[in-house]
């Protein structure tokens, strides 16, 4: 596998992670429990966006084939899509959206944070950008963690099913594969493994805190389903919603 | 949550949020919202009062620690100052270019 083609594959996979989170959350628009946490939660939805945008038109620029970051985000079939299970996840209640951004804040945050001495000027910058904006977003899910898991007999428990359903998701995070390693020989990537354990040991001490528990999950969802494609049952909605206007009037403009 | 233990709203209490525009300019008074805690309030003030680049710092005070004057007081507050004109420094010229007098 060429450097090129690996890098491709690597920013596909970082844009759609951010394209299908902003669009998960920007569902709460006008839905939660109050203005404050709506506007809060639309802001992270629009960070995400911000942060699509830019990773996808840098994928579509490597591609060569004159496509847009609209293209690639509008015009790919499901089983093209490379994002990480976690993330399509539904939103549930507020508890379980604040405990999917959490785990996804933290990996995010360590991931920008090592592309912050990438060897590639374009991840490096992007990073040093986008490190601002999710350093917030890490320190607003952890504070809700904290807040419900420690609140109220209620909060704890629905926070407690929602560690104990998304657990089994959190595996794939670190899944390598060959773009990975060739990416990693360059010093352009990290290696997951040892993003892993700075993530393992982040998430435990604020799950201490908020006196929730780590589930005893015996295995992980989806090992490799990345790489073929597969997704959950609830993407091909999220697709369906986000795709429809530009599909069915390809020319449309704002 | 251990703020404010005496509150019985599910919104939690009202704060009131004041913004610094710029370094060196008084923090002004942007509105209110609902929190449980200081930090929950000081982040949703960051969300809901700074997302347009409005401010550079932000104050988050309990609305119920604000002492305020009443109608009642405005004859002997604020009619006294009326007829005293001497008191604004209108008999001096301000020089070019100052600016936030």
């Amino acid at each position: 596998m060429t450097e090129e083609k690996a890098l491709y594959n690597y920013l596909i996979r970082l844009g759609d992670n951010a394209l299908i989170l902003g669009q998960r959350l920007g569902e709460w628009c006008g839905h939660a429990h109050q203005l404050e946490s709506d506007i809060a939660l639309t802001n992270v939805a629009l960070d995400q966006i911000g942060q699509a945008r830019l990773l996808l038109s840098e994928a579509a620029n490597l591609q060569g084939e004159g496509k847009s970051e609209d293209h690639l985000a509008f015009h790919r079939d499901e089983q093209d899509f490379r994002n990480n299970l976690l993330v399509e996840m539904e939103n549930g209640d507020f508890g379980q959206t604040i405990t999917r951004q959490f785990l996804f804040d933290v990996y995010q945050y360590h991931l920008l944070k090592a592309f912050c001495k990438s060897e590639n000027d374009f991840l490096k910058a992007f990073a040093e950008k986008s490190i601002k904006e999710v350093t917030y977003h890490r320190s607003l899910s952890r504070d809700w963690m904290v807040r419900l898991g420690d609140g109220t007999e209620n909060s704890h428990q629905k926070m407690q099913d929602a560690i104990n359903l998304l657990w089994q998701y959190t595996g794939e995070l670190f899944e390598m594969d060959e773009s990975d390693e060739v990416l990693m020989e360059a010093g352009i990537v990290p290696d997951l493994s040892e993003i892993k354990s700075i993530w393992d040991k982040e998430v435990k001490t604020v799950i201490d805190e908020a006196t929730l528990a780590i589930p005893d999950t015996r295995g992980f969802m989806a090992t490799g389903a990345r790489k073929k494609g597969e997704h959950t049952e609830y993407m091909g909605y999220i697709l369906s919603e986000m795709q429809y206007l530009p599909r069915s009037m390809p020319d449309a403009k704002w | 949550m251990t703020d404010q233990k005496n509150d019985n709203s599910e919104q939690g209490i009202l704060w009131e949020v004041f913004v610094q525009a710029k370094p060196g300019l008084a923090h002004k008074h942007s509105g209110s919202l609902h929190a449980t805690d200081a930090e929950m309030a000081l982040k949703s003030a960051r969300d809901v009062y700074t997302r347009r680049s409005e401010g550079v710092s932000i104050w988050v005070v309990p609305a119920t620690e604000i002492t305020a004057t009443t109608e009642g007081d405005s004859d002997s507050f604020f009619d006294p100052a009326d007829d005293k004109v001497y008191r604004h420094p209108t008999f001096y010229t301000v020089p070019e270019g100052v600016k936030y007098l």
